[in-house]
């Protein structure tokens, strides 16, 4: 099946992956100029120096704490609620199972600016100011999303015989759970939450409509590019979030890769 | 199909004596019914099974059998009805504590861990030490031939030597009754055969109870002491295999057992004087010259090896009948002449097919 790619296309997926990539690259030299008011190009000199200015920069940590906060506050949110609605849907047939499982795929399928809207609108309906928790559980919709697709698949490739068996042997429903179905599903369940803390953390639209006074860490990015001093510390914020984002997202594919011996389908 | 129910004549009738003798059943369904929704998978049934019995529940899929082996597992709840498990009612009991074990059609290993610790899980819940759970579990382990496995997954067995850890992981609790589902389906025909004796083998060795299900009736007739034949959710008739095969009691067992001919009950009022279906079995027709009791039309024939099978239209109703191998083969399209023994004509309750 492997056939040799022509030149064409080696020179045009060459370009693509350029185009795709160079500008983050762009990003990433630009956190080491020694200008600070425009991006200039080539870059008049190098330093380190904006390291240190971020370090020392009070609105970087509370945001970084912010956004810290919601995301892990989220995920646990979305960990806990997607794998027992994906338990629910995979294991039992009851009356409105597809649209649960419609409805809880939804918010991902919005656009987020809907699920911003909606949301804003319904926490002013309900006389919620807007805090530290109203950006949680906009996150929590689309967290949720990520953790449930994934623990509903791993939960659908568990053949239900096995909690059946640990029961059969003398397990009650909490040690069934603990050494069977855990097991069984930490994998997904750690790549799910990964991914929804990565997906909490750089988001921008629905934070927009939920906050408050408060800034996430990309609001902040965002509030900071207009402004005409230290822009090299938006940068280096970006590295940032580049590094906590990238890492989850590669960790949660290495978990899952290579599942391919499904949990109880062997015969 | 080929049932040999001779072979485990004798040794049945010595294990329903002292099934008789011994009061308390093993296991007793009182009316039991399970209903999924309209649907009456198992229908007011009625059973009792006896300690040390190897006892089979055949039918064809969807006939109940299935459900009857979780209603005693306790994975499912009866709609109606009791079930007592030695003495005790169990209708509420959660499965994990009811004194049966399963071996499950799909073996259900617990693929996370090894061999070892798969048939050590239910002595682990217990509570037991780890030395004294993985000494138990490797003795249950040399029990079904499999000593050497102990550090492998599940993923990296065979079919067949799943089986034997899921018999294992059964077993090594010592339970007083094991239920197996459809224990040999998955597997080939000649492992099927190596299996069966030894399953049964195993079952003398240990006198616990077994209760298996299964659709193959050859299956259940040369494994099993008792047979309940399930269709649509009833049990159409309990019996050894060979009261079964020989003296079906209704339609259905005739056809599904023993595969039988059935003659309506118009045909038998003519034949016996008696208005009820009757059953005919193939081997026990003989093709005559003169006088016969039906006359057939040949519509088709079968070399089956040790015989040959004709297919006969009589009157609209459909016969086999086994010839010897060594009797002439009719023509198709001719007629012929059928008769039999007085006494081989079984006739049954009246339900019909």
């Amino acid at each position: 099946m492997h056939s040799k790619a022509s030149l064409g296309l080696k020179i045009t997926a060459t370009c693509g992956l350029l185009f795709l990539h160079l500008p983050i690259l762009l990003i990433f030299v630009y956190a080491f100029t020694t200008e600070d008011k425009s991006y200039q190009w080539p870059p008049p000199g190098f330093t380190l120096e904006w390291f240190g200015v971020t370090w020392n920069r009070p609105d970087v940590w509370e945001a970084l704490g912010l956004s810290l906060r919601v995301a892990a506050i989220s995920t646990v949110i979305a960990m806990v609620l997607g794998t027992l609605c994906a338990a629910a849907v995979a294991r039992f047939k009851f009356f409105g199972r597809e649209t649960i499982s419609l409805l809880v795929i939804l918010p991902i399928a919005l656009p987020g600016i809907i699920t911003g809207i909606s949301l804003r609108s319904a926490f002013n309906i309900a006389d919620i100011p807007f805090s530290f928790w109203t950006i949680v559980l906009g996150h929590a919709t689309f967290c949720i999303v990520v953790v449930y697709n994934n623990a509903v698949a791993r939960f659908r490739r568990t053949s239900g015989s096995l909690v059946e068996a640990s029961m059969d042997l003398g397990a009650t429903y909490f040690q069934t759970l603990r050494f069977v179905i855990m097991p069984n599903i930490a994998t997904a369940l750690l790549a799910g939450g990964m991914l929804a803390f990565a997906l909490s953390f750089d988001e921008v639209i629905v934070t927009t409509f939920t906050a408050g006074q408060q800034q996430t860490l990309p609001i902040w990015m965002l509030e900071e590019l207009v402004r005409p001093r230290q822009r090299p510390v938006t940068n280096v914020v970006a590295l940032l979030v580049v590094l906590v984002t990238f890492i989850p997202i590669l960790a949660a594919y290495y978990l899952t890769r290579g599942t391919e011996t499904v949990a109880g389908q062997g015969k | 199909m080929d049932a040999r129910p001779d072979q485990v004549a004798s040794n049945n009738r010595i294990l329903r004596q002292s099934a008789l003798e011994s009061m308390t059943p093993a296991v007793s369904l009182r009316s039991v019914s399970r209903h999924f929704g309209q649907v009456r998978a198992v229908d007011a049934v009625n059973l009792d099974i006896a300690e040390g019995e190897f006892f089979a529940l055949l039918g064809p899929s969807g006939s109940g059998k299935t459900t009857c082996l979780r209603l005693i597992a306790g994975f499912e709840q009866p709609t109606s009805g009791a079930v007592v498990i030695f003495g005790e009612d169990a209708t509420r009991v959660p499965p994990y504590r009811r004194p049966v074990n399963t071996v499950f059609q799909d073996y259900a290993l617990f693929p996370h861990l090894n061999i070892l610790d798969n048939v050590a899980y239910g002595l682990m819940v217990r509570g037991e030490k780890k030395a004294a759970r993985h000494q138990a579990a490797e003795e249950a382990l040399s029990l079904v031939a499999l000593g050497g496995f102990a550090g492998r997954k599940p993923s990296e067995l065979s079919g067949g030597q799943r089986q034997r850890v899921a018999l294992a992981r059964a077993l090594v609790l010592k339970p007083k009754v094991l239920l197996l589902d459809e224990p040999l389906g998955a597997l080939d025909l000649k492992l099927r055969e190596q299996m069966q004796s030894e399953l049964k083998a195993l079952q003398r060795r240990l006198g616990i109870t077994f209760i298996f299900v299964t659709h193959d009736q050859g299956e259940a007739l040369s494994m099993a002491d008792r047979v309940a034949v399930f269709d649509r959710g009833h049990i159409q008739q309990i019996g050894a295999p060979q009261d079964v095969y020989d003296r079906p009691e209704t339609p259905f067992v005739a056809d599904f057992v023993g595969s039988s001919n059935v003659l309506p009950s118009n045909m038998v009022e003519q034949l016996a004087g008696q208005s009820v279906p009757a059953s005919l079995r193939p081997e026990q027709i003989r093709l005559t010259d003169t006088d016969g009791k039906l006359i057939g039309n040949v519509i088709g024939s079968a070399f089956l090896g040790a015989a040959n099978r004709i297919e006969l239209d009589v009157g609209g109703v459909r016969l086999s009948v086994l010839l010897p191998k060594t009797a002439a083969v009719p023509d198709l399209g001719s007629l012929v002449n059928l008769t039999w023994d007085d006494g081989a004509l079984h006739v049954m309750r009246g339900e019909h097919v």
